[in-house]
């Protein structure tokens, strides 16, 4: 008869080293640069994959375990929001192009983050990485869907929903993160790690995440509260495992550091220009605010990434170049994007809007050295002008940044009211730019970016018409082709929320619920 | 000194956990943001298991955090019995 003898349970250190560390093997019919091919190109020299710590020590069946309960509570808020209509108890309609810019610009980075993730764990050698990777690459695919099944309930009720997946690849402002993310999937494994794990994840995401999903709490959207968290809840682990890899790479060779320093310096760039959206979210679009974007970038960056690169110190690294230039954009960045937006609203899915006084009262004082000098003046420009029956929708295309893929918004470091324009030839080409860091982004990779498909010269190369379009024909009106090539319906996705269907809809949906109509 | 911080979802899970680090790290502050609770601290946060099952009145698990987590910053140093975030500088 067997005895039944009572075994110790393992440790933390222990059951992570058996069901990770121990489930690797060393092949011996195939040879390791054959089954792992992509990891020598770029340069960075790996010489023990056993080196690699995993703080949390996360196994597969706990991770089942905690991320299931993190399913079971997230569908039943989500249930519990639609059943109760939760829609209606946002402040007002306005809040709701939050939610439209959020599903079309940052959902689908979601699914790309799935897939990249899935690539770099399997293009590693080392079985802790790639452990650490198929569980963000699962976490990701979790956030896509969840997002998208709490944001479906909002395409019941209002408009700029229902085509996210195709404007994500077409309409203009969304080839802004569509390429970000696009950049990096098709760099090498440890550039990707070192972009979205380490620049992404751990400099940056607080600034996307902790204010979007604040915001929405504070604006009534238990919906987008419920998946922001959910999502946010697997981020400790996707920060840790973004701060592991660059400590990892960097304690492996010295000939690594000028490598890792150069992507953090662009990654960090690539990054907050695609953030950009973010700050006019925070500035303009949320109706009830939580903090300022310049607040939000003071204690995220400035302080907690400040804290990052004196640790990092040790290892050589310093604080990415771009963070002078950030520190000036800061009082000008959300201003100059929604005014840009406001310019631009008969080519957005989303309606824009004049802040009200009250809002203006809120950006002086949050924008003192800036707001009452440079931007109050137009928005009461544009409001006079709008009162008098000139609402001026710009119709002319701009010249994008051959890097960021962004208009030509921003204005030099130190002269906000100057356009900043940078400029490089390429083989007889010319190519155009939003700043140094971006010109340098392309310098570096010239072959890359040459690629990169602009939706404004697409549309000048006819690329971005309908099936069969005619542009020499009489009366040919370009934007209006543009918007059916994009299925963007004039007059109800776009322009402004003032008389909008989404606001008047708003409005008697919430009279029918406080009164009997 | 760099400052480290953690943040969780305010609700009646977190409540003890909360409580916990509070009384476990007297220099740290707390700060109460819109359905969010972030608490900074100089230097270095502990999270103590036994503190937290004190308050539970049950065994917990620190992976258990992980439900409720949102942030955090700092380089992680994780046993059975306690979870520490800490800047080397
Ligand atoms: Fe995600
Ligand atoms: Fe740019």
């Amino acid at each position: 008869m067997d005895m039944q003898v009572a075994k110790k349970k393992l440790g933390l250190k222990e059951k992570y080293q058996v069901m990770t560390r121990d489930l690797n093997w060393t092949p011996t019919y195939q040879k390791m640069e054959d089954i792992y091919p992509y990891v020598h190109y770029e340069g960075i020299k790996i010489h023990d994959w056993d080196r690699w710590e995993d703080p949390f020590r996360l196994t597969m069946d706990a991770y089942w375990k905690y991320q299931a309960e993190k399913e079971k509570k997230l569908y039943a808020i989500i249930d519990a929001y639609a059943q109760n209509n939760g829609h209606l108890n946002v402040t007002d309609a306005r809040y709701i192009n939050t939610v439209k810019l959020f599903l079309t610009g940052v959902s689908p980075l979601e699914y790309m983050a799935h897939r990249g993730f899935a690539h770099v764990g399997r293009a590693f050698p080392g079985p802790g990485p790639r452990v650490a990777c198929l569980m963000q690459s699962l976490d990701e695919m979790r956030h896509f869907q969840t997002q998208v099944h709490a944001i479906s309930n909002y395409n019941k009720y209002y408009n700029g929903f229902h085509d996210f997946r195709q404007w994500h690849d077409r309409v203009w402002y969304l080839s802004v993160p569509k390429s970000f993310f696009d950049d990096a999937i098709t760099a090498g494994p440890f550039e990707f790690m070192v972009a979205i794990g380490f620049s992404f994840e751990y400099v940056l995401t607080n600034l996307l995440f902790v204010p979007f999903v604040s915001g929405a709490a504070y604006n009534g959207d238990m919906g987008t509260m419920a998946y922001g968290f959910s999502a946010q809840s697997d981020e400790a682990r996707h920060m840790t495992l973004g701060l592991e890899v660059i400590k990892f790479i960097l304690e492996q060779d010295p000939d690594n550091l000028p490598i890792v320093q150069r992507w953090i310096d662009k990654w960090t760039w690539r990054g907050y220009r695609v953030l950009t959206l973010v700050a006019m979210m925070m500035d303009y679009m949320l109706p009830k605010r939580t903090m300022s974007w310049k607040e939000a970038w003071e204690i995220y960056f400035e302080e907690n990434g400040g804290a990052l690169f004196r640790d990092l110190s040790r290892y050589g690294i310093r604080m990415p170049k771009c963070a002078e230039t950030i520190r000036f954009e800061k009082d000008h960045l959300s201003h100059q994007a929604w005014c840009t937006f406001y310019n631009y609203t008969a080519a957005t899915a989303f309606h824009t809007w004049i802040p009200t006084e009250d809002e203006m009262q809120w950006l002086s004082a949050k924008y003192p050295d800036s707001f009452d000098k440079y931007y109050r003046p137009r928005w009461e420009f544009w409001r006079e002008q709008a009162a008098k029956g000139n609402r001026f929708y710009n119709t002319t295309l701009p010249m994008l940044c051959q890097t960021c893929q962004i208009p030509m918004l921003f204005t030099e470091p130190g002269d906000p009211t100057k356009i900043c324009y940078r400029e490089t030839d390429y083989k007889g080409m010319k190519y155009h730019f939003c700043s140094d860091h971006c010109k340098e982004i392309f310098e570096h990779e010239p072959e890359k970016y040459v690629q990169a498909w602009l939706p404004v010269h697409q549309i000048y190369q006819g690329n971005c018409f309908p099936e069969g379009t005619d542009p020499s024909a009489e009366g040919f009106d370009p934007l209006k082709a543009v918007l059916q090539w994009y299925n963007v319906v004039h007059g109800r996705d776009n322009l402004d929320f003032d008389g909008s269907e989404d606001q008047r809809n708003f409005a008697a949906w919430r009279a029918q619920a406080t009164r009997n109509v | 000194m760099s400052t480290v911080f953690i943040a969780f979802q305010t609700n009646e899970e977190t409540r003890p956990i909360i409580e916990a680090i509070v009384e476990d790290n007297p220099h740290a502050r707390v700060n109460e943001a819109p359905a969010m609770v972030k608490i900074d601290a100089d230097g270095r946060l502990i999270v103590k298991r036994s503190s937290i099952e004190e308050r539970l009145g049950r065994e917990f698990d620190l992976q258990e955090l992980h439900v409720n987590l949102i942030s955090l910053s700092g380089n992680i140093e994780e046993d059975e019995d306690q979870f520490v975030l800490v800047w080397k500088n």
